[in-house]
């Protein structure tokens, strides 16, 4: 059973067609010269010329970018710390809580957390604006970083830790100079989660944001309502073939790392 | 080999070389810790809070307002203030009732759907060429990094009445007429699937994924048709997978907002969608803080149904 | 690196036998608790410089921890820990003049061989010029001067082994531990490694802790071996002296193969003990200097290899057990009966193979005459 049949062909043919051809079609008619979205009349470039022009999305897209950037972090560092107090902090009064409050917003409905994070504001008397998104989103992503990371500290191998503890290093100096580096990779994939979820969120930031911190996605939500627009197609094509690059690339990186790996592995197993 | 002793401590007994006891330890279970009270769970007490009070006219558009300087007596007198209003409210109109039950049945549908559909592509990605199997997952996480908002916006352009999907059928004759897709409950439907599906595959292909192809093969040996060994075998032992897949899709579909707001009519009404109208439109913050106290409420179950499936999926693979 | 083969001049290094001599490790009165589960319990035990000390059981005797205590990774709950006669007390494994080689080596994949040979030096702030001079001695003593920059993935299981080994040596400290150092390597290369650890213990003049399961492995090495059973201390002693002298069925039973009758002690005489083993045999004869009451249940312990079989009776023999041939294994060097006596136990009897198969005269069903002398049982009272 190692080649396709037709029937695993043909579901996977419709399944990918499924997924992929309402962004294929988008991003063709972004190039559509009409305004009537759905009648081809040629090819043009002029939506994406007016995407560059209109100052409200290159501001949208810079908020966007800064919330993005920011929260990522803030979360990646808040998130970290929180797999490790959840793997390794061993027990504490309120760590069901504390677990709880990690796992809970990945499955809460964002209108509720969008909500409750703006009563807070509201109650806290914080003016809504840039950082109140920033802030939820911190939350909401920390969550996540949390379990990507805590993910990779359960199959770390502990006794890595006791070699350095046993080799000199101080607790700390063994998390700095061993389990770091080598979860690295988990922490990157984790800031990158926490941007794209940042990049990506309508509901909260719609809840948290205030006047004058518009994102892309709510600038974007706002024209959908009246319908369909070449400008917005181009834009979404834009923002789908950053991401699409970003991610294949990334995979093909990490692919030919891993290939490259396994190549050395089976030289050092043959030399003795 | 690897002989473990198991006299080596009981993992949470004794830390040697987890994070150093003391103040530098509680300093850093601290920070993440009040982070989520204070973002979290501080939240949701003033939503409760929230939904006990009455609607005014005023910033913010609620009553009573706790000030801390009146101390422990201003809250006693906010406590008496507060009242079962809103949800009474909330139960006498039937717009409430009926936007949880279409939440529910619309999420329900289909969660159905996405399982129909992506039970066949997570079982051929599974059977796929093991070359090939990263790839195809590749293309299934793809979409999931891509905006929400823009794969759902995407089905405007196919759904509408002069749409690509009508074209195509009056193109081939299959119809005379255009259908009347968008603004349905079938345009919901194949909003969530199509927004969902990557969360119903990925925990079917990874369960498919680790099925012992030996098991099939003594299930044909023993007289069972293929067909026949998948009912007895494969499914069975998939349930795992269909379970996850199904809350993944279940828990967040009945809270869906941009859904049923782009791609839903007037007509079709759901929670999330009368959460946003109530308080983005009416500004009664206290009617959408009951509104939203109970559909964390109808949440809770499913919630807690997911939580033991997965506590019983680690235990068993372990 | 030349492989000596040490025959353990016994006679030339045995500190435990030096009344004066005090010793390097030193476990008083421990115990060391897992909540309710008790891994060790109240041990004592004395390790003396230079020695190659081998703690010998299976997973869950609480070898691993006693390892463990003394690397500093786990504190005992009562009793103390002596190294050159200080107390540990609760010091951390980075103040211990200890170091340890791991099970799974441990080695960091993301630093080459170099660098994790020079991880520990690097911790101590030694100067970059010596560091390199002792990660390339280190590197010389283990014979992987080629692989310097290549990281752990590169090299193959005897490759990692020996980093690890080097990296546990390069801080040059007055104790080594090795837990299960070789089980991950395939039987050659193991055999070959006991060899090259023991001339390294040999030539470094250190002393080592060795955890293992595997009986052989503890045997070839170690200058002593301590069986353990459940948190505690069966036998300690040489490996000779544990094989022919075990103390207990446990002891016996662990280290090689073993017949074990078990008997109501009939009578002592002189130095010889007989053992009443079933009804309507003869007993058995024992030389033993213990004096137990008669009427006590005691047990024989004797080795295969030192049972004789014959299809005659033999003429003198100190005992004698009649019985039929039950089975018979043949592993190339040797062949094992089992014989099956009287009241229904069966006795291994091995003979090596000096002549050719076909020439074998004993075969299956045989009724065959199994018989010793009383110096080559052993007489246990548990």
């Amino acid at each position: 059973m190692t080649r396709f049949n037709w029937f695993n062909t043909t579901t996977l043919t419709l399944g990918f067609a499924f997924l992929y051809l309402p962004i294929i079609l988008l991003m063709i008619y972004s190039f559509n010269e009409s305004r009537l979205v759905t009648v081809w009349a040629g090819f043009s470039t002029r939506w994406y010329q007016s995407v560059f022009l209109n100052e409200s999305f290159i501001n949208a897209a810079w908020v966007t970018l800064r919330v993005g950037f920011i929260s990522a972090s803030v979360a990646t560092v808040l998130g970290t710390m929180a797999a490790l107090v959840l793997n390794r902090a061993g027990p504490f009064h309120g760590k069901t809580l504390f677990t709880g409050m990690i796992y809970a917003p990945m499955v809460m409905p964002e209108v509720i957390t969008g909500l409750s994070l703006l009563l807070l504001f509201v109650s806290l008397d914080f003016a809504r604006g840039f950082w109140t998104v920033t802030l939820a989103h911190i939350t909401f992503s920390m969550c996540y970083v949390a379990v990507v990371v805590s993910t990779r500290l359960v199959t770390f191998e502990r006794s890595l830790e006791e070699a350095a503890l046993d080799l000199g290093c101080t607790r700390f100096s063994a998390f700095i100079q061993v389990t770091l580096p080598i979860i690295f990779p988990a922490i990157l994939a984790a800031w990158l989660l926490a941007f794209t979820l940042s990049l990506d969120d309508l509901v909260i930031a719609s809840f948290a944001s205030g006047p004058g911190a518009t994102t892309l996605p709510m600038k974007i939500y706002s024209q959908v309502r009246i319908g369909v627009s070449p400008e917005i197609n181009a834009l979404s094509s834009i923002l789908i073939a950053v991401v699409a690059i970003g991610v294949v690339t990334a995979s093909l990186v990490t692919k030919q790392a891993h290939v490259k790996r396994i190549k050395e592995e089976r030289m050092a197993i043959n030399s003795i | 080999m690897a002989v473990t002793d198991i006299a080596s401590p009981p993992e949470e007994i004794q830390e040697p070389s987890g994070l150093s006891s003391g103040w530098g330890r509680r300093l850093f279970i601290a920070i993440p810790y009040i982070w989520l009270l204070v973002f979290f769970l501080a939240p949701f007490v003033i939503v409760l809070k929230i939904s006990l009070s009455d609607v005014i006219l005023a910033r913010p558009p609620y009553f009573p307002n706790f000030d801390i300087s009146e101390g422990w007596q201003g809250f006693l007198a906010m406590l008496r203030v507060f009242d079962l209003e809103n949800y009474v409210w909330l139960a006498e109109d039937s717009l409430y009732l009926n936007s949880y039950l279409s939440s529910l049945r619309i999420a329900s549908i289909s969660t159905l759907l996405t399982l129909a559909i992506g039970y066949p592509i997570a079982y051929a990605m599974a059977k796929a060429p093991k070359e090939w199997r990263a790839t195809l997952l590749m293309l299934v996480i793809l979409p999931f990094w891509t905006s929400f908002l823009i794969r759902v916006y995407a089905w405007i352009g196919i759904l509408k009445k002069e749409g690509f999907l009508n074209y195509f059928l009056l193109w081939t004759g299959i119809i005379d007429e255009p259908l009347m897709i968008l603004n349905t409950d079938t345009a919901i439907y194949i909003g969530i699937v199509y927004s969902y599906l990557p969360f119903m595959v990925l925990p079917l292909y990874a369960v498919l994924e680790k099925l012992n192809i030996s098991l099939l093969e003594a299930a044909t040996d023993l007289g069972c048709s293929p067909l026949k060994a998948f009912w007895v075998i494969t499914l069975p032992l998939s349930l795992p997978g269909v379970w996850a897949g199904c809350f993944l899709v279940f828990i967040p579909a009945v809270g869906e907002f941009v859904i049923p707001d782009i791609l839903g009519g007037s007509s079709t009404i759901m929670i999330g969608k009368t959460l946003w109208v109530e308080f983005f439109s009416n500004r009664d913050w206290p009617v959408a803080s009951a509104v939203a106290i109970l559909l964390l409420l109808m949440l809770t179950l499913p919630i807690i149904l997911f939580q033991k499936q997965q506590e019983k999926q680690a235990e068993a693979s372990q | 690196m030349e492989t000596q083969i040490n025959t353990q001049p016994a006679c030339e290094f045995a500190p435990w036998e030096d009344p004066v001599q005090k010793p390097f490790v030193r476990f008083e009165n421990v115990t060391k608790k897992f909540g309710d589960f008790t891994a060790i319990e109240d041990l004592t035990l004395n390790i003396y410089e230079r020695e190659f000390f081998a703690l010998l059981g299976p997973s869950g005797c609480g070898k691993t921890t006693m390892m463990r205590m003394l690397a500093g990774f786990e504190y005992p709950t009562a009793g103390n820990i002596m190294l050159s006669q200080s107390n540990l007390h609760k010091a951390p494994p980075h103040k211990r003049p200890v170091n340890m080689m791991f099970q799974s080596y441990a080695l960091f994949p993301h630093m080459t061989v170099e660098q994790n040979i020079g991880f520990g030096l690097k911790q101590e702030k030694t100067p970059k010029k010596e560091i390199k001079r002792r990660v390339e001695e280190m590197l010389s003593l283990v014979q992987l001067e080629p692989f310097t920059k290549r990281k752990p993935h590169q090299l193959s299981g005897g490759q990692k082994q020996r980093v690890a080994l080097a990296r546990s040596l390069a801080k040059k400290p007055r104790l080594l531990l090795l837990d299960e150092p070789l089980g991950a390597l395939d039987r050659k290369l193991r055999e070959q490694t006991q060899f090259e650890l023991m001339s390294i213990q040999e030539q470094l003049g250190l002393t080592f802790v060795i955890v293992t399961h595997d009986q052989e492995e503890a045997m070839t090495v170690a200058s002593r071996i301590a069986v353990m059973d459940h948190g505690k201390i069966v036998q300690v002693a040489t490996p000779a002296e544990i094989y022919e002298y075990p103390n207990s069925r446990y002891s016996a039973d662990f280290l090689g193969d073993v017949n074990i009758i078990e008997g109501q002690l009939d009578v002592t005489t002189g130095k010889t003990a007989s053992l009443a083993w079933a009804e309507g045999e003869t007993p058995l004869a024992i030389s033993t200097k213990l004096r137990p009451p008669a009427g006590t249940t005691a047990w024989l312990a004797v080795r295969p290899e030192k049972l004789h079989i014959s299809k005659e009776k033999p003429a003198s023999a100190d005992n004698c057990i009649k019985g039929e041939v039950w089975d018979i294994g043949y592993t190339g060097n040797i062949s094992t009966f089992h014989v099956k006596a009287s009241n229904g136990s069966i006795l291994k009897v091995q003979v090596s193979n000096r002549e050719h198969l076909a020439d074998r005269p004993i075969t299956w069903e045989d009724n065959v005459y199994v018989y010793w002398e009383k110096g080559a049982g052993v007489f246990l009272e548990r």
